[in-house]
């Protein structure tokens, strides 16, 4: 165990903010599904695998750069996102519990994912160099990080910020919101609602993308079965943020990060357990979350 | 969901008769198999899902609540076998018993999450079962369970007892479902999973229904997993807390129909009969077609196979 000295502390809260961005990203598209469709994908982190897999092929076959590659994934996940909405979901949400049964299909979609994955490109674990993203480590408040880490957190924050503008500066975006507000008024003032959801769809996919091309870097490789683990920390963050709530995520996943680097740095054994005790914590103690308005569920 | 079904003209007793025929049909089946045919093991893991799908029932069948985390019940029974073996030096039947007691242990500190419901039920239970995994498997308590190294019981290691033993478990599961399904508590509780504030307002005490029906189905699981643990005497924290043994389950659960006897063994003998013949030699294909089959079940057949007769008026056992 390390000295519980100051600059370990700051550190790791450094660290935390640094990850915590990243883990942001990581939940935001989930959150504005549910947001919007009130369902949950459970297929995220397998979409996020995918993208990080894109990124591995991009770079060793044809060595595009990570934020080239990221601009590709962005451009084909959300062209790919609106048939795989039209396929599955108006029909889910016509059944009878569609946000329980959510789970089990999009369950469906990520063994479908695993699969094909494991099928393409086997089992082994992928990583990219560090060095891609800048070399030698990046010096804040005396804390050294790679530059890697800065990198991509940089890009988790520009990420949340486009889609801050999405939902606040665009018309899309406000028809966005009125549906998160309640679907069946917005489908009676003639609002295409599934359109909307539709690109709400392929925006969080894309976002999961771009976070599986930062994969490598943050988490320090991807297989094709690291989904399941990545959505139960997914919806620790926006549980913790709020559901449905885009903007909580940023809070939910900033103390994710924090906790996490504070857990590695002082109870590095036992950091696994965490997004499973701070979800379970959450949803007893608060279940609307940190940002949310009272509402009872049960 | 289907049916309370009542007005098909039989009468309540025969129902009884019918229910309880085709369960005891199923474990004596169960149980002649053994003497006819060689792979044991197979066996044995179909009656560990027959069980599984029916505890599975009981709890979202009848209630509603879907715990994808139920896997964490069956790891708790069998972490409770093995401890029990390994530092009380117990025979292997009070170990079950320590098993039936962890699970009953877990459901009673999880009792806050009935408090969820939909899917932030579903994620929390499945966040406790990992949850339970990560300290059982935890390098620094590897004194007591040995951490992420699995455990060895060949001191009580006894293939036709634990099976016998099994047999025993999918009967008792197979009972409780039959009386769950023609008692006045067993109405009570589909009351409750399809109106709560209706039924607490008829009178019918919900918190009290939801609590039995959870650590029933616990129960069921941690048993399974005790037994589990004996017949296979050698295995580590990532079999037993597999999250797959959950979906499996699950799936089996709602492709045969919840709330029926016949619908979650039709959706085990169909699908792991599937997986056995064609999933081993080739996993990913069939991760990938079950994967897809999950996909078509939800859009198409939400309600399991037993929903094509129960939609036509028809009384599935």
């Amino acid at each position: 165990m390390l000295p519980a000295g100051k600059p370990v502390l700051t550190g790791a809260i450094i660290a935390g903010i640094v990850f915590g961005l990243y883990f942001t990203l990581v939940g935001l598209g989930l959150n504005l599904v549910f947001g919007v469709m009130r369902i949950v994908n459970l297929a995220h982190g397998d979409f996020l695998m995918l993208g990080g897999m894109a990124a591995w092929w991009l770079f060793t076959g044809f060595g595009l750069h990570p934020l080239v590659a990221a601009l590709l994934v962005v451009v084909v996940f959300v062209a790919a996102g609106l048939p795989i909405y039209y396929l599955v979901v108006p029909r889910l949400l016509r059944s009878r519990d569609s946000e329980m049964l959510s789970l089990i299909l999009f369950f469906g979609v990520s063994q479908m994912i695993e699969a094909v994955t494991t099928i393409g490109f086997g089992a082994t674990e992928r990583s990219l160099p560090p060095r891609l993203l800048g070399v030698g480590p990046f010096i804040v408040l005396g804390t050294r990080l790679p530059k890697a880490w800065i990198f991509s957190a940089a890009v988790s924050a520009l990420a949340v910020l486009l889609v801050y503008l999405y939902l606040y500066r665009t018309r899309l975006g406000t028809l966005t919101r009125a549906v998160m507000v309640s679907r069946d008024e917005a489908l009676a003032t003639g609002i295409d609602v599934n359109f909307v959801s539709a690109v709400a769809f392929g925006i969080s996919i894309a976002l999961a993308g771009v976070a599986g091309v930062f994969a490598p870097f943050i988490l320090g490789s991807i297989t094709p079965n690291m989904g399941v683990a990545l959505n139960i920390t997914a919806f620790a963050v926006i549980v913790v943020g709020t559901l449905g709530n885009p903007l909580g995520t940023l809070l939910g996943g900033i103390i994710y990060g924090v906790s996490l680097m504070l857990m590695q740095t002082y109870l590095s054994s036992w950091a696994n357990l965490l997004p499973n005790l701070l979800l379970i914590a959450v949803l007893l103690i608060r279940p609307e979350g940190l940002l949310g308005r009272t509402v009872r569920r049960a | 969901m289907p049916d309370i079904a009542s007005g098909t003209g039989k009468r309540p007793v025969r129902r009884i008769i019918l229910d309880a025929g085709i369960a005891a049909a199923v474990v004596a089946g169960m149980g002649v198999m053994r003497g006819v045919y060689s792979n044991e093991l197979m066996l044995f893991n179909f009656i560990v899902f027959l069980t599984l799908a029916q505890g599975l029932n009981i709890i979202y069948g009848f209630t509603g609540y879907l715990p994808f985390g139920y896997v964490g019940f069956y790891g708790a029974g069998a972490y409770g076998f093995s401890l029990a073996v390994m530092h009380l030096h117990v025979p292997a039947l009070v170990g079950m018993a320590a098993a039936g007691g962890a699970a009953l242990v877990l459901a009673v500190i999880l009792l806050p999450l009935l408090r969820l419901s939909g899917a932030y039920f579903a994620i929390a239970s499945m966040a406790a079962a990992q949850a339970v995994y990560e300290i059982v498997a935890n390098p620094d308590l590897e004194s007591i369970t040995k951490g992420p190294y699995g455990v060895s019981l060949s001191q009580v290691f006894a293939p036709a007892a634990s099976y016998y033993a099994a047999l025993a478990i999918l009967a008792f599961a197979l009972l409780l479902v039959v009386w769950l399904r023609n008692s006045r508590f067993g109405m009570s509780l589909q009351a409750i999973r399809d109106d709560p504030v209706s039924a607490a307002m008829a009178g019918v005490s919900v918190v009290r229904g939801r609590t039995i029906a959870w650590l029933l189905s616990a129960l069921v699981a941690g048993l399974v997993g005790g037994v589990f643990a004996w017949h296979i005497s050698v295995f580590y924290p990532d079999t037993a807390f597999d999250l797959s043994v959950s979906i499996f389950a699950t799936v089996f659960l709602l492709f045969g129909g919840a709330t029926t006897l016949s619908g979650p063994l039709l959706g085990v003998f169909i699908l792991y009969g599937i997986y056995n013949a064609i999933g081993i030699a080739v996993p990913q294909y069939f991760q990938f077609t079950y994967g897809a089959l999950i996909v078509a079940l939800v859009l198409f057949l939400p309600n399991g196979l037993a929903s094509l007769l129960t939609r036509r008026g028809i009384r599935v056992p």
